[in-house]
């Protein structure tokens, strides 16, 4: 199985710009959540079968290593780290780019199933999972909360997370990609364990020949060209002071919608 | 390459969804700026019942695909991929909806097109201009693409069209390959049960993320019981299994209308917001002023949580 997973950026509360990213001194880096879970779900089919491996794939700089160890700490059994500097050149490396980067590793390893997560937390493209089954000609499945792989391994049965509390039911031919949605299993916390073996187990670091690719295949159509904080739309009346003086403005603003009355 | 727009309508269980009407005004102020017209397609269902709903104003061709009864990625893939060879469109539109992004990715992809999903908004020209969001709504980004493109519109950002239109109606030939379709929709459930019913709450009390454990839940509870309200929650509630699926709004869960709506430590992620806008009054408490739940609350508190609310079931006890 192939995890495919990404280190996204968190923004604090108060930030500032810089050029076409927000500026590094508000960014801490984190394993996206999303992926947490894609991981947990790998990990768990490997713990239920025989003989199968998890390797964990991840786009990112040198600084990746250490999300992509969070995957290898939690059970996966090998990583791999691509990156290059015609991929550190992009803005905004687009869905195709990163389709292209995945095709070779799913080529080169060969894998009966691929998990990712739904999306990534930061730029929230929500595609490369599904870009990628159709690139390798795999079956897929997107935003799946449920799954559930067939004896025979022919199959999985999946339950796809669609709007308004409904559930779809779907039984998919293997090889696939699915993209897994947040719930659909419970993310274990790295042991120290784990956290141990990890140190050990190997983090391929693959260039673009790596792969056999040139800087072409990088080359994004998707240009960024602008970031800016939104003007908020927001004409909400605030309640300023100690907590107490701000809950007894709530509670007036709530008792004059009748709220807490016998 | 024309200087066409093909939209692709989005339907579950006999009826369109309301993002199909939305996907008409976007995709008609797109052919307004690349001169083209509007073509629509249908795929799949009640194909000739869509058609006559779909036909409204500013749509000049609706498209219809006779193939299957329910959504299948496999039949989209092969139809709308058909359909873009037979137009060649400077711009195909679809949903940012959970089967949007089961189909749009592998249709670009299989159409070597540039894909912007998720757009709040979209201008065409010599190239495609589009407003995206990133970081959980903290920044807003412009991107562009060459044409021909494909782009994926967030729902509720586009007005739904409304007036009667003029369009022709075509059944389109897609031959689809059934040997290529190789995932099969075997039913819906609807996920939840439970004893409570958010959706028909005066009073909701909603807790996100910023409760913190578990057990902090108790604090909520309790503010429920004093204001006599109900407690519904965000998603990350659910997913960690703190509250069943049935307390859930947003964009995955139920879609309330409450009298009151207090949303305490909830960011407000676009997808909650969805299920929550139609609340006739929004109080938030965040510790974040920037929050993006602010953006629709009427009336806000910034502070913490752990802070403010016990004050305010002391208010009410």
């Amino acid at each position: 199985m192939l995890v495919a997973v990404a280190e996204v950026a968190t923004v604090e509360d108060e930030f500032e710009i810089d050029g076409l990213a927000i500026d590094e001194s508000y960014v801490e880096y984190d394993l996206n959540e999303w992926d947490d879970y894609a991981v947990e779900e790998a990990v768990q089919v490997k713990e239920a079968g025989e003989d199968v491996e998890v390797v964990a794939v991840t786009i990112g700089p040198e600084r990746a290593d250490e999300t992509i160890r969070m995957a290898l700490a939690k059970g996966a059994d090998r990583a791999i780290r691509i990156w290059d500097d015609a991929i550190a050149g992009q803005a905004l490396l687009d869905v195709a780019a990163k389709t292209r980067l995945l095709s070779a590793v799913v080529e080169a390893e060969a894998p009966d199933l691929v998990l990712t997560g739904v999306q990534a937390g930061d730029d929230a493209f929500g595609a490369t999972g599904v870009s990628l089954a159709e690139a390798v000609g795999f079956e897929w499945a997107a935003v799946v909360h449920d799954m559930e792989l067939a004896d025979d391994g022919s199959l999985a049965h999946v339950r796809r997370e669609l709007e308004g509390g409904v559930e779809e039911l779907t039984d998919v031919e293997l090889p696939a990609v699915f993209s897994i949605q947040t719930g659909i299993n419970e993310p274990r916390y790295a042991s120290l364990r784990g956290i141990r073996q990890a140190q050990s187990k190997e983090i391929a670091a693959t260039s673009l020949s790596d792969l056999g690719l040139t800087d072409d295949d990088v080359d994004a159509a998707l240009e960024l060209v602008e970031m800016y904080e939104p003007e908020s739309e927001s004409d909400t009346k605030f309640f300023d002071g100690a907590p107490d003086e701000q809950a007894a403005a709530l509670a007036t603003v709530l008792r004059e919608k009748g709220v807490g009355a016998e | 390459m024309t200087d066409d727009v093909l939209a692709v309508a989005e339907y579950r269980r006999g009826a369109l969804r309301d993002v199909s009407f939305e996907l008409l005004s976007a995709g008609r102020a797109l052919a307004d700026g690349t001169g083209g017209q509007l073509h629509v397609a249908v795929v799949g269902g009640d194909v000739d019942a869509f058609a006559d709903e779909l036909n409204r104003e500013g749509v000049d061709a609706v498209h219809t695909v006779d193939y299957g009864e329910e959504f299948n990625h496999d039949v989209y893939v092969q139809a709308v991929a058909a359909l873009h060879a037979e137009l060649d469109p400077a711009v195909l539109v679809m949903p940012n909806s959970v089967d949007g992004l089961d189909y749009a990715p592998a249709v670009a992809g299989r159409l070597d097109l540039p894909l912007v999903t998720d757009c709040v908004g979209l201008e065409a020209g010599d190239g495609l201009v589009a407003t995206r969001e990133m970081y959980g709504s903290k920044v807003e980004t412009t991107v562009e693409a060459p044409l021909p493109a494909a782009v994926t519109i967030r729902s509720a950002e586009w007005p739904p069209t409304e007036g009667a239109g003029d369009a022709s109606v075509e059944a389109f030939d897609a031959s689809i390959d059934e040997a290529a379709i190789r995932s099969t929709v075997t039913g819906f459930e609807e996920a939840g049960g439970g004893d409570v019913d958010i959706t028909e709450a005066e009073v909701l009390v909603s807790i996100g993320r910023g409760i913190g454990e578990e057990d902090n839940l108790d604090l909520v509870f309790d503010l429920a019981e004093a204001l006599g309200a109900t407690v519904s929650s965000s998603r990350p509630i659910v997913d960690s299994g703190w509250l069943p699926k049935n307390r859930q709004v947003g964009q995955s869960g139920k879609t309330v209308t409450p009298d009151v709506y207090l949303a305490i430590g909830i960011s407000g992620a676009v997808q909650h917001v969805a299920g929550m806008k139609g609340a006739d009054l929004v109080i938030a408490v965040n510790t974040d002023p920037n929050a993006p739940i602010f953006d629709v609350a009427d009336y806000g508190v910034v502070g913490d949580l752990f802070d403010v609310i016990p004050e305010l079931i002391e208010q009410f006890s």
